[in-house]
């Protein structure tokens, strides 16, 4: 495996890692694209701004659709996204043999189950209010694309802040996730919105398609994130979609 | 057991931002027959035993001061359905 | 609130069918038409003065403008004799790094290496008392649009609240509808909430304060200014439709107080639309981006009139729009009430006859509606027409420059000498003062669980501090700090303050206590203070008691101005802020804004490392009027702590260099609730406490035990100093002949806070009672 380049410091990225492109879909109404395409770069891959009017991928080599209130979360939190040009796209890609890694990141996790790329959805947190924190999160998988620099078991901090959070299915549902492995995060400590089975996050069965309702984006760089442990515990999300591309190309 | 529904909608004249978004995205999937949307609210009040004059007022009532935002809401219909 | 048939004739009764509109020619040859200027918030004088200005009567439409644009909240009327020291009384160390002062939408303050900070705070006090949700959102997205409109992606907002009785009934609803809206509109703007003051006191309980900050970051050469200039560049509404929200409100809602008995014109409410006001902000950053206007303005209060208006009087020549081609929301709107109408998120721009096009592709890629109105002219004039009929002719200065100001009669209110003859010691509420170690400790744990000190996370959970990832400092630490160039680690730090029972017993002093205490918590993160904007929220300037107030605020607030050496850029003024006759406390809001060179040399609030030392900067006075716990126990009188400016300044710059330097690990500022407050907020921060001794400042300052912990004596500080920096940083103190005690250390093992004559307080119970109060009233 190749050695990451570590955060603040001027080392440049392999080669391999430099040519890896990650897009970050920008829809009107999101938030959180420029703190994912800084999560990318800090990782040492190139990010690639992506807008939800396009009608292609280009070359991207993994996709990251950020937070926000794309559309206001009017009608339904990424119910009007997930009909943008761009997510039938996405949703080709992801079912593609190359099986394209998506991660969608608390909007992004709501568009993904809007377009059936993850099951359930996510309606308002059971106290009514949005919620700011640092959130404890375990790690319940590290299979998937965007999880395998994680052990199983690792407690990570990054912050949650969402509205409409409280991730809901049917039991029939959950307990299938429970049974593939695909509950990918948990929340510990406290539920902050009433999620069922403290679910943060889910993977598709083939693990390239992740969505979680915290924001790993804003856990990238000491001082700029969660005061509680290291403030970069997030980073990990990216440098394993990295090292699953460096793996795929080498 | 009857519910009595009631129905809150945005004031006519008052911004509506849902449904400015909404008749925003309908074209795009193809539906152009629709000019304007404006999204409101459905209330289902739950009575248990019959629905007595005295009953529909309050519900009439909880209309106006809790279930609507007078400033920006109106209550536009209140009936009796049964379950 | 009920709607009426009156609210449907904005302008003249001609006005009320398209068809039949009030035009200059009409206006011309009918000079005996009624009009209904009063109707309309204008007094007899100021509608002379319109007829005179004109030379005739005004039209139904220029009423309209001259009646919302010559309103107090435009206009500045009662304020503006006032408000100009704050441009007189500036020296030449204040303006270096001034790049656009006073009078524009806010003002911009060089940070170096080519990058501009502008903010400004604005209060939306009367909406919000009306419907607390929208008022308090549209609140955030009028300032942030003015922050948009000088060419600066915004980067952070911060909000001040000031409500009535925390147990009043109607405080929850104020509470919640306020904090929800700012949570909902500013949690969908993508930006970061990072501080701003909660206080609860029954004098706002029908006035409500409701202030917003909002702070964004530009290279120099994205610049913009609020005019039309260039005769044939076009003009251009951009963003939502006109609708009729708000009619009346700039001059109803903002000019006379609320009254119940008197029918609203129409819902004087604007719904505003966060998504939309995102839309706009990206879409005029990349206008911006692009050099693609050359002028721009916001539309607020007063709306279309406010802007064709400014944008036209700012510049070199006139303008000309056809007020037909305003795209509208509702389309029974008089030429009247368009002018009026304060729909939110919409914006006015200048843009070349080349650039149209460009224009148009950015707004097409935006999904944002727009319409060409018109053209700047070289006549001078202001010209609106109503399908080519001429229906508004005006000098575009007399609307939006040139309107009457008064000078309001004031004085030394009566009772103000046997206010401040009523000091808190000895008085009837000061009985049973505590002194033995267990009342102490309990009067602490009260002091930190009262309304206004306890811990206020339940309102700051609702908002999203990280969003952008530069927010390196924010709430519960004394200023908010954003990071500009991620290259640099250049950044701002930001604190707003204001005592309103400061300012009722002494407004010029309580004024220059609230900039005071502003300035100090800038410098306590670590920040060099560099400008200031002001909201200034009083009674009515009619009654001559409140007029002094604010003419005694602006006074000691230029003032304290001057010895600081920090400019005001920009700000506000709410008169009518009272109930009946009683008037809230004069309560003028600072806001302070500081540099960074480098946020990585932030200081916050609490301790971490066991052992290191704690140190009280500056010297403690018997100074308890006026005070939180003087107020816990229900007396307002005497006099409020002294103001020391060169103390301030000689703190700050220690506590800049300790920062800059490295000496401090942790520095927080003594304000409200003293240094009894200050060691508990610093204890419960990280969950770390400490072991504290105050015998050598009891000795030193001649203080006993309570008057030491709970005393509101200005230009203090506590800051955490490592074992390897005392030297230094105490020789750093000697040098600059600044007082400073060794009162403790930091302790991370004993979960306790042990002061000396106090009895032990447990961490953990004073967490439970400092963040159980808000949750107990408002779920």
């Amino acid at each position: 495996m190749t050695e990451l380049p570590l955060i603040g410091e001027a080392v440049a990225a392999p080669a391999q890692l430099i040519g890896a492109k990650i897009g970050v879909v920008t829809f009107p109404g999101t938030l959180d694209d420029r703190d994912a395409v800084r999560a990318i770069r800090l990782a040492g891959a190139t990010a690639v701004p992506l807008w939800h009017a396009d009608t292609t991928l280009g070359d991207v080599d993994a996709v990251v659709i950020p937070g926000g209130f794309s559309y206001g979360d009017y009608l339904r939190a990424g119910a009007i996204s997930r009909f943008a040009p761009l997510m039938a796209r996405i949703i080709d890609a992801a079912h593609s043999d190359a099986r394209l890694p998506v991660l969608g990141i608390c909007n992004g996790f709501q568009i993904l189950t809007e377009s059936h790329l993850l099951p359930g959805s996510m309606i308002k947190n059971d106290h009514l209010k949005f919620m700011c924190r640092d959130q404890v999160l375990r790690v319940e998988n590290n299979t998937t694309d965007w999880t395998r620099d994680y052990a199983v078991g690792q407690e990570i901090t990054v912050p949650l802040k969402n509205q409409d959070g409280q991730y809901i299915a049917d039991e029939k549902t959950l307990d299938a996730l429970e049974a593939e492995g695909r509950v990918v995060f948990r929340y510990v400590g406290f539920n902050p919105n009433g999620s069922r089975r403290d679910i943060a996050g889910i993977s598709n069965a083939t693990g390239n398609v992740v969505g979680l309702m915290p924001h790993p984006e804003h856990a990238v760089e000491a001082g700029f994130g969660p005061e509680n442990g290291s403030g970069t515990e997030g980073l990990g999300f990216f440098t394993s979609v990295l090292n699953k591309i460096v793996g795929d190309t080498k | 057991m009857p519910r009595i529904v009631v129905d809150v909608m945005p004031k006519p004249e008052i911004l509506d931002p849902q449904g400015k978004a909404i008749v925003g995205a309908l074209p795009r999937l193809g539906f152009t027959a629709f000019s304007s949307v404006r999204q409101g609210k459905r209330f289902e009040l739950t009575v248990d035993g019959e629905v007595t004059e005295e009953i529909l007022a309050q519900a009439r009532n909880a209309a106006e001061t809790l279930l609507s935002n007078p400033v920006i809401e109106d209550v536009v219909n209140v009936e009796v359905v049964e379950a | 609130m009920t709607e009426t048939s009156t609210g449907r004739t904005a302008g003249t009764a001609t006005e009320t069918k398209k068809f039949n509109i009030d035009t200059v020619e009409n206006a011309a040859k009918t000079p005996d038409v009624e009009l209904p200027w009063a109707e309309l918030g204008l007094k007899q004088n100021e509608f002379d003065e319109v007829v005179k200005v004109l030379g005739r009567r005004p039209t139904g439409a220029e009423l309209a403008m001259y009646s919302v644009m010559w309103s107090e909240h435009c206009s500045y009327k009662s304020s503006k004799n006032h408000l100009r020291q704050f441009g007189e009384k500036v020296t030449d160390e204040m303006k270096k790094d001034m790049l656009v002062g006073i009078g524009e939408n806010a003002g911009v303050t060089n940070l170096g290496d080519g990058w501009a900070v502008t903010f400004k705070i604005e209060s939306h006090n009367s909406p919000s008392f009306v419907e607390p949700y929208q008022g308090a959102a549209t609140g955030i997205g009028g300032i942030v649009r003015d922050i948009i409109s000088m060419g600066a992606r915004p980067v952070a907002v911060m909000d001040p609240l000031r409500f009535g009785a925390i147990d009043h009934p109607d405080t929850a609803r104020v509470m919640h509808g306020a904090v929800a809206g700012i949570g909902g509109y500013g949690n969908s703007l993508g930006l970061p909430n990072i501080g701003g003051e909660m206080v609860f006191d029954s004098v706002y309980q029908g006035n409500p304060l409701v202030n917003a900050l909002a702070v964004g970051v530009m290279r120099h050469e994205d610049i913009r200014l609020a005019n039309a200039s260039g005769k044939g560049n076009k003009v251009v509404l951009f963003g939502a439709r006109t609708g009729g929200d708000g009619i009346g409100g700039a001059s109803v809602l903002a000019s006379e107080s609320f009254d119940d008995t008197k029918p609203s014109k129409r819902p004087a409410v604007q719904v505003g639309d966060p998504f939309a006001e995102k839309v706009l902000i990206e879409c005029c950053l990349e206008l911006f981006k692009g050099s693609l206007v050359d002028g721009i303005q916001d539309l607020g209060a007063a709306g279309i009139s406010c802007a064709t208006s400014e944008l036209a009087s700012n510049g070199d020549g006139g303008m000309e729009v056809e007020l037909t081609s305003v795209l509208l929301r509702d389309p029974t709107l008089t030429p009247g009430e368009i002018l009026m109408s304060e729909s939110q998120e919409r914006m006015m721009a200048v843009v070349t006859p080349e650039n149209v096009a460009a224009f148009e592709a950015v707004m097409h890629k935006w999904a944002v509606e727009h319409s060409w109105l018109g053209e700047v002219t070289d006549t001078g004039r202001l010209i609106i027409t109503w399908e080519g009929d001429v229906i508004v002719d005006v000098d575009p200065r007399t609307v939006a420059h040139d309107g009457p100001v008064y000078d309001r009669p004031y004085a030394r209110p009566e009772w103000q000498d046997a206010v401040q003859a009523d000091a808190f010691t000895g008085s009837v509420q000061d009985a049973g003062r505590p002194s033995a170690p267990a009342e102490l400790a309990a009067a602490i744990t009260e002091l930190v669980a009262s309304p206004n000190m306890c811990d206020k996370s339940w309102i700051t959970n609702q908002y999203d501090r990280y969003v952008g990832g530069n927010t390196a400092m924010a709430f519960p630490d004394d200023a908010g700090v954003v990071r500009v160039d991620e290259e640099t680690g250049l950044g701002v730090a930001l604190a707003t303050d204001a005592n309103g029972r400061y300012t009722y017993l002494d407004p010029y002093h309580g004024a220059q206590l609230a900039l005071a205490e502003a300035y100090r918590n800038v410098a306590t993160s670590g920040a060099v203070p560099m400008a200031v904007s002001d909201c200034l929220n009083f009674g009515s300037p009619e009654d001559p008691d409140v007029m002094w107030q604010l003419a005694e605020a602006i006074r000691g607030l230029s003032d304290a101005c001057m010895v600081l050496g920090i400019p005001v850029t920009g700000g506000n003024v709410s008169l009518y802020n009272q109930t009946g006759s009683t008037p809230i406390h004069p309560s003028p809001v600072v806001a302070v804004l500081g540099k960074f060179d480098d946020v990585a040399r932030r200081t916050p609030s609490g301790w971490k490392e066991d052992g290191q030392a704690i140190y009280l900067l500056g010297t403690t006075e018997a100074e308890l009027d006026g005070s939180e716990w003087s107020n816990m126990r229900g007396h307002l009188g005497g006099l409020p702590p002294k103001v020391d400016l060169d103390a301030e300044r000689a703190l700050g710059e220690i506590l800049i260099n300790a920062s800059r330097d490295g000496m401090v690990d942790s520095a927080h500022d003594l304000s409200e609730g003293g240094l009894a407050a200050a060691l508990v907020e610093s204890s419960l921060r990280y969950g770390v406490g400490a072991r504290v001794a105050l015998q050598d400042v009891l000795d030193r300052d001649g203080v006993d035990l309570f008057t030491a912990l709970f005393s509101e004596t200005q230009g203090r500080a506590i800051v955490a100093v490592p074992r390897s920096e005392e030297i230094r940083f105490t020789d750093m103190c000697t040098a600059r002949g600044f007082p400073h005690l060794r009162i403790g250390v930091v302790d991370a093992e004993g979960g306790t806070l042990e002061i000396t004559g106090v009895e032990t307080m447990n961490l953990e119970s004073l967490r439970e009672a400092h963040e159980a109060t808000l949750p107990k009233y408002f779920g």
